[in-house]
């Protein structure tokens, strides 16, 4: 990803020929760059430090704080000790690594099912996979076939229907086709099987990629939304972004076990701590991942 | 294809003739390999074990989208879902009647408003979010160090994998009537502005919140391409005294063509769709006038009241006009001579 200049290790200077920046023009520019990181940066900082203030700095700042005077976790002592939000995280952990496991073994198989050109029926499986990029079925067929398979309130209606996703299968297969094909060819001369092959060859070489596809069916099942809204009914099967709505734009308060009335930590901090735990998987797992983005998604991107 | 061959002659199928060196036309090669290919059976049990892997992949995806595809059928239905024990047997026991819902949709004032929405936000956010990626982009690119550019691209692609529910949260925070900025307002004795939920401003409020989450990630892929642009062009413009401007304009940009182009396919492609979750959640707070677009109109016109096949067919209608926006879109790309999204390789 870096930029062809000098190639000389240490710091990275401008080539010869480029005229100096000028003042204004250099000003502008780490100003808008300053922006756009601060824009990302300070709604996460400040509901943080919310979640961890006390229900005095609280009142002082009118809601959310901005500066932390003191680390005060009684409201993340709350939410994890029992009740709707400690379920509904449990809920939507138990989704994401179910539904990432099968997923992912699903689409790594189909991928190298799909990476040898000259295949028997190669042509035809790719094409009955790529048209679903062009059709797309529709909210209400595919309402009726989830709940028709009577899968209406089973934590599987979260999973099956996302569990392929085509553009993975793509990225993934892009890859293993730029695995050289020599050096499969001498495993199976040698007699491995296809499966072998995948386990024992290939897979160790595409780490990059599978890390980064595991990451997008990650996200995918733990920021669930919508499919637990139209399928599932019990309060007890809701996964952490119902219950973050619920809360938030509805304005409703979670069961907590054990913690009522004038013993709770203030509602402000109760709240921005269910948002923080829900970013904090994500923010947690993102930067390994993040440096095999180029070399995973782009070229599966530009070769799909 | 050396591959092909190596396992062909592996396999024991050593029939494929040995061919002159010089090039044969493409059509005669494409025909004598297919008279050098072995016997099905052969290739069979050579290559079951492929077919076998896609299986279950394949199998998932005709239940979960093939048959909802089929199903689509119920458009042309009065859908009764108590009409039979099963999806299937309601299916086959509703009334046919034709074209009825898509007369209906098509006098429906409120499937104009939504289809209306939807366009404005497309155009709208043509305009003012899709560029934002390449400037950002061709900003980042220009940040000599290394470390420095890293963690901006680590800051701005993160809200991408944040849910919509997160992302309006962050927003109600911040922007909404208790959120930071009100309340810093109000200290120093400013009203404050509806932010949140105030259908005038919604367009730049849900372009807003775009840009927030997708503005970020948008960029990598025009950073690869920047990448591939061959540094060499800009000295020697540098040298025929092309300056900062100039090179922007007759390397940098024409570089990223052909991904602008992939990119704008896809959208206007996509014309009809301007995402779901983030209008669903919003919907309520801002009222239907401003935020009902085609894919909220075809939910609560559908499961949220019981109406299946009028839902149906508003779904249906967006998405045969997808389908034909996507392949024309493609068909022009062609035509103004880029590669284009399906090319047949």
């Amino acid at each position: 990803m870096s930029v062809n200049i000098a190639s000389k290790p240490g710091r990275p200077r401008r080539a010869p020929w480029e005229e100096k920046p000028t003042p204004a023009g250099q000003f502008l520019k780490v100003l808008a760059l300053a922006v756009v990181v601060l824009a990302v940066l300070i709604p996460m900082w400040s509901v943080l430090v919310t979640s961890l203030a006390s229900r005095q700095t609280i009142n002082e700042a009118g809601g959310m704080v901005f500066i932390p005077k003191e680390i005060d976790t009684a409201a993340y002592e709350t939410i994890l000790a029992g009740g709707t939000v400690t379920r509904a995280l449990w809920v939507t952990t138990l989704v994401t690594v179910a539904g990432t496991a099968v997923s992912l073994t699903l689409t790594v198989l189909a991928a190298y099912g799909l990476s040898r050109p000259g295949s028997l029926g190669h042509r035809t499986v790719l094409f009955y996979f790529l048209l679903t990029f062009l059709i797309y079925p529709g909210l209400v067929p595919s309402y009726l076939v989830v709940t028709g398979m009577g899968l209406k309130d089973s934590l599987w209606s979260l999973v099956l229907p996302t569990a392929i996703s085509v553009f993975n299968l793509v990225v993934i297969r892009a890859f293993f086709q730029n695995i050289p094909q020599e050096l499969l060819d001498s495993a199976r001369i040698d007699g491995a099987g296809e499966f072998r092959i995948l386990l024992r060859l290939v897979l160790p070489l595409s780490k990059a990629v599978v890390a980064v596809v595991g990451l997008f069916y990650a996200v995918g099942y733990w920021n669930t939304w919508f499919n637990a809204l139209l399928y599932i009914d019990s309060n007890d099967k809701f996964p952490i972004q119902r219950i973050l709505q619920s809360m938030i734009l509805l304005g409703q308060s979670p069961q907590f076990t054990g913690a009522t009335g004038a013993t709770l930590p203030p509602t402000e901090s109760i709240k921005m701590a269910v948002v923080v735990v829900t970013v904090a998987p994500i923010v947690v797992v993102y930067p390994f991942v993040q440096r095999h983005f180029i070399k995973g998604v782009i070229l599966g991107a530009i070769k799909g | 294809m050396s591959t092909s061959e190596i396992t062909t002659v592996a396999a024991g199928s050593g029939e494929e003739p040995a061919r002159p060196a010089a090039g044969p036309p493409r059509a005669a090669r494409r025909k004598s390999r297919r008279r050098g290919r072995m016997p099905l059976r052969a290739r069979l049990r050579r290559d079951w074990p492929l077919l076998l892997m896609t299986l279950p992949a394949g199998l998932l995806l005709l239940v979960f989208h093939y048959l909802p595809t089929i199903g689509n059928v119920v458009a042309f239905q009065d859908y009764n879902p108590y009409a039979g024990d099963s999806a299937l047997e309601a299916l086959l026991y509703s009334n046919w009647i034709g074209f009825g819902n898509f007369k209906t949709l098509f006098g429906d004032p409120a499937f104009w408003g939504a289809l209306e929405n939807t366009l404005t936000i497309t155009a709208f956010q043509l305009v003012f979010f899709f560029p934002l990626p390449i400037a950002l982009a061709i900003l980042v690119n220009s940040v000599l160090s290394g470390k420095v550019r890293s963690f901006i691209q680590t800051v701005v692609y993160l809200p991408h994998f944040f849910s919509w529910v997160l992302v309006i949260t962050f927003f109600v925070q911040m922007l909404g009537g208790a959120g930071l900025l009100s309340q810093e307002l109000r200290q120093a004795g400013v009203t404050p502005p509806n932010i949140m939920s105030n259908p005038d401003t919604f367009i730049v409020l849900v372009t807003a919140e775009a840009v927030w989450k997708d503005a970020g990630w948008g960029m990598i892929v025009f950073l690869a391409a920047l990448s591939t642009i061959d540094p060499n062009l800009y000295e020697s413009a540098a040298v025929d005294g092309a300056g900062r401007w100039r090179r922007t304009w007759h390397i940098t940009l024409p570089g990223l063509r052909p991904v602008i182009v992939l990119l704008l396919i896809l959208r206007l492609g996509d014309a009809l769709s301007v995402g779901f979750e983030q209008y669903l959640l919003q919907r309520d707070a801002v009222g239907r006038g401003a935020a009902e677009v085609l894919d909220t109109f075809v939910y609560h016109q559908s499961i949220a009241t019981g109406n299946y096949g009028f839902g149906a067919a508003a779904g249906l209608f967006k998405a045969a006009v997808g389908l034909v926006l996507i392949l024309a879109a493609n068909r022009f790309a062609h035509m103004i001579g880029e590669r284009g999204l399906i090319s047949r390789s």
